[in-house]
């Protein structure tokens, strides 16, 4: 695939963000445990969820699906992490009124119209990642926008929501998850879907991200910020994309769904150039098991071998279009691969534009053509290898999608891979699946409540700033890089605690060069608890150590957060020495290069220094080891008059 | 004035725009702030003016009127008529026994209309045959909702109606009675109903309910009701049955004497368990599989139906409390009560003050019956002082039988006789297995530490 510029605009690119990001508030949303993850002591309870039909006496495809096909849950209830709220086993408690409060604020501070009542409701959800079956979500406002890159993104709603359960595992038909991470509060800030370019939806994500950090009142590391996208184009269709983990990934992402639905396009575009019609693919499954029961394919064998049977399906006039590449690596064929994996649970589905392969002859491949009284010329097929059922339900699920695409881009709700790909996922719901949860009663948006709010609201990001320059002497480019650190809250309480005796400039470095540079080492710098950090500054303002020290601390610090920083002084070696013992290994390392000290003079300062570094690095600063060299140096080779 | 939940100027407001719930509305504010949804009726939240909307996007919300806003109708939301409803499984298999299900409350077969809040019963078996069809893999079902009534609505004149519409049903040759019922006061009804059937029953008569209401994903209801379908139409014993998930995974579950259970958790699906005695036996649902707990029970097909109805409504049930209890029994005396079974503390004491008061009851024709509040145990007068002067004022410690049931017994007794003696011999005869003679060391549930 060539990497064409693309005018997204001309395309009608359309992007809507959601960032789902955890409070930090201390306790769950809706009852009294800590908002923690946990590995220790956990009880295992087994689930089934059944679909519940609505009021209309539907009953969501998907749940449904689920349901016959047997899957179950198993939640570990963590002892610490979880109580019977979690489990399912004791109507939620009231809203957590701080995570509402935070909620409030940030609203606010977007502009946003916070409603006088709010309502907690129901939202189903049906891949067992909660345990109730649906997902507690109440929307505090509407409206508001936010500034980024000098223009201004409007806010459509702001939710406080609970997370889900920590997917943990899959086998079979059961899918483990853990209870710690569900009830953690979210806010969930959607933007209006007003993005025109893949690094605009990033920039967006990135400063929305910021601007929650300010309020010091949100979770930071891997998992704690999630994104979801709207992506649409003109002609195309709303596909909405979840679980973008990282920022980088967005632009990625996007680009790659312009690309999908573009080529989806064309598909369609060739279909109709070919005179194809809905109608002409019909689902006439023809049995290919006795055919290739000597097959060497291990495919094939596998479902054989397990009693299983091979089906196929001719797709008339379709050659070349299922091996069509949609985007990087996905082919027209592997859209219609994971539809039919989703809809039916059939594992592979192997098509004509990929064979021979698999182990597939090419005589097999005739003899398959002939059996579906296809031409290899134009015709395309699919073939399933599985117990009978699974297989029919496949291909009944390949004609849908192969259908589907007569009309160019289903509506699918799909999931981000972590190349920037995504896969299918479901369908993408019809109309929202709430329902008021009627075990919390609606809360009261009182004045006392917006009082609260209004002291959480963060500080605008230039009154930071002018704080930073003006009065702790920053320089404005790294007052800057501060405000969009993730730790900038630790990076202002750092500065303003230890003002008199650390410069704000090294303070700032520490997160700014040090972890930023020994991220960029693959350092994992996300563990290294603030505690530790915190740590750090209070050694170098007691002296014990050199701020040199700091990077050496902070990657021990990663590898070992339960550490503290003072034992990792300790076990590297790491204590600032005295004057008096830093001249002794002066004078030592002198000593041992005397012929090249005499030979080169005050010129040998930049090896001595270069030696000495080796065993001083991090103990003293530098330019005051510097300064002694040159003194000892001096010494060495021209000894003052008193001494001789 | 009130107008679908909506109070004082808010409600004449609504009126007067002539909107109703289900009408899309718009509210515009002083400050040009508008918001557009479909009004809902408001039932919670009080006398606060504020309008509840579900927005175009799903979520209700609360918007005060302060005055100043206009309301205006944009239309109104066509709920579209209910169709079919789509069947869980594709096709139905149907067992080859007769099962005959009683519905008496409880939201164990219901669904919950969201505008109102409303609970709907599953009336039919073809309902029910859509949202529980495993039910079905055992036997054929007939259905009749016979009330709806909350658990702490439930009565003793109830379960009378509920005793001969179980007895109509194995009258007519069912192989067994599901009983749905309210959770909160099962036990009670299945105490009622091991009473008016211990001298004849010839099929299981299982009850169930649900912790988590049927129209939730991860309601309990579907389960417990294929549990006790099970039993009713498999089981080898015929015992009136508490049938309810036996832990908090849906695994299994357990079957406990009518006689013999209470709930014993306010919200957890495993909530019932068997007190003073070992549940009767473990059911898989899934697997259709029963698997016999207690050796002795009655056997299925042994007895024929012998039905003997009737309860008194004037029985008390209190609590021993260290406060003034004697005005207490003095007041149940007054307002001429038939009969009290006192929760008494420990061994089934109650302070000595009350004593006097005991036996004026006793003397006034009203048998005075003591458990006791432990819960777990036997009641037993005979080691303190105080025991014994209660058994000389003619007080009926009624063994190892839980309150609750002793409560229902006094109520069954005393529809039969208000002798003195023969309500005491009754008492303390084991009709139902509500009173038993021995507990092993292992009869009592502790701490896995
Ligand atoms: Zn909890």
């Amino acid at each position: 695939m060539s990497e064409t510029k693309i005018d997204y605009e001309s395309l009608g690119l359309k992007v809507g963000l959601e960032i789902h990001q955890q409070l930090d508030v201390g306790r769950k949303l809706f009852c009294k445990c800590p908002a923690i993850l946990e590995e220790g002591e956990s009880v295992s309870i087994t689930r089934y969820l059944r679909p519940t039909r609505s009021e209309l006496g539907d009953v969501d495809p998907a749940a449904l699906f689920e349901w016959r096909r047997g899957r179950f849950y198993e939640y570990q209830s963590p002892i610490k992490s979880s109580c019977l709220v979690e489990a399912d086993e004791e109507p939620p408690h009231g809203v957590n009124h701080d995570a509402l409060a935070v909620a409030i604020a940030v609203a606010m501070t977007l502009n946003s119209h916070v409603f006088d009542e709010i309502h907690v409701m129901r939202k189903v959800v049906i891949d067992g990642s909660n345990t109730s079956g649906f997902q507690r979500t109440a929307l505090i406002a509407v409206g508001g926008w936010l500034e980024v890159n000098g223009r201004r993104i409007p806010i459509e709603t702001i939710c406080l929501e609970e997370d889900a359960a920590r997917k943990v595992g899959e086998e079979g038909a059961k899918v483990v998850y853990r209870l710690d991470r569900l009830g953690i509060p979210l806010i969930e800030i959607a933007t209006a879907p007003v993005i025109g370019s893949p690094e605009e939806a990033r920039d967006v994500a990135l400063a929305i991200g910021r601007f929650l950090r300010l309020t010091g009142r949100v979770k930071r590391g891997l998992g704690t910020i999630r994104q979801d996208l709207n992506v649409s184009i003109r002609g195309g269709a709303k596909t909405e994309i979840k679980g973008v983990q990282r920022l980088e990934l967005i632009p990625k992402v996007v680009h790659y769904e312009v690309l999908r639905q573009l080529n989806l396009l064309k598909v369609r575009d060739e279909l109709k150039r070919r005179g194809l019609r809905e109608e002409d693919i019909t689902l006439d499954p023809v049995e290919l098991t006795g055919l290739l029961r000597e097959s060497k394919s291990r495919v094939l064998r596998r479902a054989l071998d397990s009693g299983g049977v091979i089906l196929g399906l001719k797709l008339p006039r379709m050659k070349g279009l299922l091996g069509f590449e949609v985007a990087p690596g996905k082919r027209f064929g592997s859209e219609i691969a994971d539809y039919v994996r989703f809809w039916s649970g059939a594992g592979g589905l192997i098509h004509s534009d990929e064979l021979p392969g698999y182990g597939i002859s090419f005589e097999e491949l005739q003899a398959i053509y002939k059996a579906l009284r296809a031409s290899p010329e134009s015709d395309a097929f699919i073939i399933v290898a599985d117990d009978r059922g699974r297989a029919l339900k496949a291909l009944a699920s390949a004609v849908e999608r192969v259908k589907a695409a007569f009309k160019g881009v289903p509506e699918e709700t799909r999931a981000a891979n972590e190349d920037g790909t995504t896969r299918y996922m479901r369908p993408r719901p019809g109309a929202a699946r709430m329902y008021p949860e009627t075990d919390i009663p609606p809360v009261n948006v009182t004045e006392d409540l917006l009082r609260e709010a209004e002291k959480i609201k963060p500080e605008p990001l230039n009154v930071k700033l002018e704080r930073l320059t003006l009065k702790h002497g920053l320089s404005r480019e790294l007052a800057l890089e501060a405000l969009s650190d993730p730790r900038l809250d630790l990076i202002e309480k750092l500065i303003e605690k230890h003002h008199e005796k650390i410069p704000a400039s090294v303070i700032a470095s520490i997160f700014i060069v040090t972890l930023r540079g020994l991220k960029g080492k693959g350092v994992d710098v996300e563990a290294i608890p603030d505690e530790r950090i915190e740590e750090l500054a209070e050694a170098i303002a007691r002296g014990v150590v050199a701020k040199e020290a700091a990077e050496t601390i902070l990657e021990e610090a990663a590898k070992n957060p339960e550490k503290s920083v003072d034992s990792i002084i300790e076990t590297l070696g790491l204590k600032t020495v005295t004057e008096e013992e830093a001249i002794k290994i002066i004078d030592e390392t002198i000593k041992a290069n005397m012929e090249e000290v005499k030979a080169k003079g005050h010129k040998a300062a930049g090896l001595i220094m270069g030696r000495v570094m080796e065993k001083l690095r991090g103990k003293m600063d530098g330019r005051k080891v510097s300064e002694l060299v040159k003194k000892r140096l001096e010494h060495h080779l021209h000894p003052s008059p008193e001494k001789r | 004035m009130e107008y679908f939940g909506y109070k004082g100027l808010l409600a004449s407001m609504l009126r007067d725009v002539g909107v109703e719930p289900g009408d899309f509305i718009r509210i515009t504010r002083g400050d040009g702030f508008t918001i557009e949804g479909v009004l809902m009726p408001r039932y919670s939240g009080g006398d606060e003016p504020i309008i509840v909307l579900k927005l175009r996007n799903g979520y209700n919300v609360g918007v005060r009127i302060r005055g100043g806003e206009t309301i205006e109708k944009a239309g109104r939301v066509e709920r579209g008529e209910p169709g079919a409803p789509v069947p869980l499984v594709e096709e139905l298999e149907v067992g080859d026994k007769r099962v005959f299900v009683l519905g008496c409350g409880g939201t164990v077969a219901s669904r919950v209309d969201y505008e109102t809040g409303a609970v709907k019963p599953y009336l039919s078996p073809e309902e029910l045959a859509l949202s529980v069809p495993e039910m079905f893999k055992y036997t054929s079902i007939d259905v009749e909702q016979l009330f709806a009534v909350l658990s702490e609505d439930m009565k003793p004149w109830m379960w009378h109606k509920i005793v001969e519409g179980v007895a109509r049903a194995i009258s007519m040759g069912y192989d067994g009675v599901v009983v749905t019922h309210g959770t909160d006061t099962m036990s009670y009804t299945a105490a009622a109903l091991s009473f008016a059937f211990h001298r004849g029953l010839p099929v299981p008569i299982a009850m169930t309910g649900s912790q988590r209401s049927s129209d939730r994903p991860s309601s309990d209801a579907a389960f417990n009701l294929v549990s006790a379908t099970l039993v009713a139409s498999k089981a080898p014993f015929a015992e009136v049955a508490v049938v309810m998930h036996g832990e908090s995974g849906d695994t299994y579950a357990l079957v406990h004497r009518g006689v013999r259970v209470r709930k014993m958790h306010s919200s957890r699906r495993d909530a019932f368990q068997s007190v003073n005695a070992r549940p009767l036996a473990r059911v898989w649902p899934r697997e259709g599989r029963i698997e016999m707990l207690e050796e002795k029970f009655r056997v299925r097909g042994s007895e024929l139906l012998q039905v003997d109805n009737g309860f008194d409504e004037k029985v008390a049930l209190i609590k021993h409390f260290p406060g003034p209890i004697s005005e207490v029994i003095d007041t149940l005396v007054d307002r001429g009560f038939h009969g009290i079974v006192v929760e008494g503390t420990g061994f089934g004491h109650v302070s000595s003050d009350a004593i006097d008061s005991i036996r004026r009851a006793v003397e006034s024709g009203i048998p005075v019956v003591a458990a006791t509040q432990t819960v777990f145990g036997r009641v037993n007068l005979n080691v303190y002082s105080t025991g014994r002067k209660m058994l000389e004022v003619g007080v009926i410690p009624v063994e190892d039988m839980l309150a609750e049931v002793a409560y229902v017994k006094l109520s069954w007794v005393l529809a039969r006789t208000r002798d003195m003696g023969e309500v005491r011999s009754l008492m303390l005869s084991n009709l139902a297995g509500e009173i038993s003679g021995r507990h092993d060391v292992k009869l009592y549930p502790r701490w896995d530490v």
